[in-house]
């Protein structure tokens, strides 16, 4: 008894002791001060996908999302590397962002009614618009998800993807036969061995996917997209502030790349005439001070992680190994989805 | 008449066809034509596997290169490269380099305690033990997580790979064979209280999956603390493979507890023992030798189980190897099953370690004079 009692009460102790840091309860609308009075930033991010979040041989983490996370920071420190990133499993991001684990999660999470309205969190923005689509062999001569009529598919089993293709293939009055795995790996090797004609999953995935198949330049992605999965970083819901910042971050970097401000050039754009572009660095008005921030907020951002089109080129572009095109992350101007509000 | 001597003639050697191989493989491998069939079966399939095995690790593997182009050949065996450029992932996660001689420390120091606590020949075992069990944890907790002395804090979340899971494999170790020897005791105890207690724990931990025990450590008490109040991940974590554990371990040890005759308990009241000078003395002694095999057994089951913490997002050894599959510098077809059969490798080595040990350890405590 003596000692079950001792043991229980170092347990306690060990307890106690471990409350690594106790800051002050976090309350709705302050995020940003909480933010800025501990130094960094928490950021959730997935437990690796390629080309958002994803860490390379010294360990430090890379990609779209990390990027966004890194923006943030550089708004609110001028220092791009005052951010913390904690890697969250897809069932404990919502917890992570509600207890305050994070300050924001950039963890490719579709924005869906259902996670907007009922799980206490908010979508401020999209920061990249993905969707469901196919991969075919080349020597097929498939150029379009419509010449897949009889086509045997392969994907994961009961996910939204394979009701979306039952759906697609539907309402398109074509025949199709859907073989569905359990695991992504799985549906990938069977694609592989000529078990299917088409591999069906939302596209940025295809083209990490496409470099695990034996000869990836004999496959292609169809251009077609059948369901939207619009990804965007999420916030906790309750501080429209933060809620702000978050999604002006992305702004910058989107109305930067259409007024052709890169990290590169950026020095030399301070001096700029147009009246957008001086709004945009700080030159003219003072939009930052409206969100807590400096006058150089997105001159911050942009100088640390490029402008929309450099980061999406940095980490998934055609020049990278995934190879993704821009498609609908394009600028509005170019036929595209990307557009940012006016800054003024 | 002289005596004749009789001297026997030399014996002839045996039939070369029953000594040395020839003999040794008649014997055991063709004594029928069933056996003979199996040997050649067998044979086959060995030869098969050894170079198809060999053919993907050696003949048709990469050694070297900076990216994925290293390991895009046609015919492609396993993509060595990649794991070079991980190991100091693989080993330490996402530790500091520049720190990264403070987890050796702990690592070498860890190896020099341990090496001479497990060899029976070795003395200064009391103060081996109280170095293990006093010293060495106070000096891998400063030396790890640092903080103090001089040393920068690393956050445990910056932890990884195998690091993370020997830390989560010893102290689930550690914890548990005493919680768990506690436990069994409380569990045969004749006070009510105490065995009502300790069958409650017993079987709540061992009727709910290890998943479940981590996923409501890292899930649902951040919820039931105040805002922004958060215990460490991999602390909360520890306490839950550590409960879990013992869970078991009290099970093994109860087995062991009533294999021990009556005999023995009333040999000790008779000798005028108390409860625990019973306990320590004459029955655990022979309980737990009794049941070495179960022990090992649930340590190598818990070094295993240690991969589960990837779901409360910690990067164990074989967390940290998929995590890195998802480096699209590093994506080609081999590089998983490169990244899996290293993984499985290390894994094996340590398990198969704890194994021989076991079987080491029950020859040299042995009683039984027909050994």
């Amino acid at each position: 008894m003596q000692m079950l009692r001792k043991l229980s009460a170092g347990l306690l102790l060990l307890a106690v002791a471990s409350f690594a840091s106790t800051p002050a309860a976090e309350a709705a609308g302050q995020t940003l001060e909480i933010v800025k009075k501990r130094g960094h930033l928490k950021c959730g991010v997935s437990q690796g996908l390629p080309g958002f979040s994803t860490p390379d041989n010294r360990g430090n983490w890379t990609g779209i999302d990390v990027d966004f996370c890194k923006a943030v920071a550089a708004a609110i420190f001028n220092d791009a590397d005052k951010v913390k990133f904690t890697p969250l499993s897809a069932k404990e991001r919502f917890t992570a962002i509600q207890s305050g684990e994070v300050d924001i999660i950039a963890r490719n999470t579709t924005w869906s009614m259902h996670r907007d309205t009922a799980l206490g969190v908010d979508f401020p923005v999209v920061n990249y618009y993905d969707g469901q689509g196919f991969m075919v062999r080349a020597d097929l001569g498939v150029r379009s998800a419509r010449d897949l009529d009889g086509a045997t598919l392969c994907t994961n089993q009961g996910t939204t993807t394979e009701l979306n293709a039952a759906d697609y293939f539907r309402s398109n009055g074509m025949q199709y036969e859907i073989v569905a795995f359990e695991k992504a790996d799985e549906s990938v090797a069977a694609y592989n061995s000529g078990r299917c004609d088409a591999y069906t999953t939302d596209h940025s995935a295809l083209y990490a996917q496409k470099l695990k198949l034996s000869d990836p330049k004999a496959h292609i992605v169809l251009p077609e997209v059948i369901s939207k999965e619009p990804l965007g970083p999420l916030v906790r819901q309750g501080d429209a502030a933060w809620n702000d910042l978050v999604r002006w971050t992305h702004y910058a970097t989107v109305a930067a790349e259409e007024f052709g401000v890169t990290s590169k050039n950026i020095s030399e754009m301070k001096s700029s005439s147009n009246p957008s572009i001086r709004r945009l660095m700080g030159q003219d008005g003072s939009f930052g001070d409206n969100l807590g921030l400096s006058k150089q907020w997105a001159v911050h951002i942009i100088r640390a992680v490029g402008n929309y089109g450099e980061i999406f080129e940095r980490n998934v572009g055609v020049k990278t190994p995934l190879g993704i095109k821009r498609g609908v992350n394009a600028l509005w101007t170019k036929g595209g989805l990307q557009y940012a509000p006016p800054i003024r | 008449m002289s005596a004749k001597t009789w001297t026997p003639k030399p014996a002839r050697p045996a039939p070369a066809n029953t000594v040395g191989f020839v003999g040794w493989a008649r014997e055991n491998l063709f004594t029928t034509k069933l056996d003979s069939a199996l040997t050649l079966l067998c044979a086959a399939l060995i030869i098969y596997v050894l170079d198809v095995g060999l053919g993907w690790a050696i003949v048709d593997a990469s050694f070297s290169g900076d990216d994925r182009n290293a390991c895009l050949k046609p015919v492609q065996g396993a993509c060595w490269p990649f794991i070079d450029a991980k190991f100091g992932q693989f080993i330490y996660g996402r530790y500091p380099e520049m720190e990264r001689w403070r987890v050796d420390w702990v690592f070498a120091l860890g190896l020099l305690g341990l090496v001479p606590l497990l060899m029976p020949t070795v003395g200064f075992k009391r103060a081996n033990v109280i170095f293990m069990l006093g010293f060495y944890p106070m000096f891998s907790f400063f030396m790890l997580t640092g903080g103090s002395f001089g040393l920068a804090a690393v956050d445990t979340s910056d932890w990884g790979g195998l690091l993370v899971t020997l830390v989560v494999a010893v102290t689930g170790i550690v914890g548990s064979l005493p919680l768990g020897i506690l436990l069994a005791l409380g569990r045969r105890s004749d006070l009510p209280i105490v065995r009502a207690l300790c069958v409650g724990f017993i079987e709540i931990f061992r009727g709910v999956p290890l998943i479940t025990v981590l996923f409501m450590a890292s899930v649902m008490l951040p919820l039931f603390l105040p805002d922004g109040v958060n215990f460490d991940k991999l602390m909360r974590c520890l306490i839950g493979v550590a409960l879990f554990a013992s869970a078991y371990m009290a099970e093994v040890v109860r087995g062991g507890l009533q294999a021990i005759p009556k005999g023995q308990y009333e040999a000790a009241a008779a000798l005028g023992l108390g409860y625990w000078k019973t306990t320590r003395l004459i029955i655990l002694p022979q309980a737990l030798k009794l049941v070495i095999p179960g022990i090992v057994n649930t340590f190598i089951g818990l070094f295993k189980d240690t991969t589960l913490v990837l779901i409360v997002g910690l990067f164990d050894l074989l967390g940290i190897v998929q995590l890195h599959f998802t480096d699209s510098t590093w994506a080609t077809p081999e590089t998983h099953i490169t990244g899996y059969a290293f993984a499985a490798f290390v894994f094996w080595v340590f398990c198969f370690a704890m194994s021989r040990y076991s079987i080491f350890m029950e020859k040299h405590l042995s009683t039984d004079p027909n050994q």
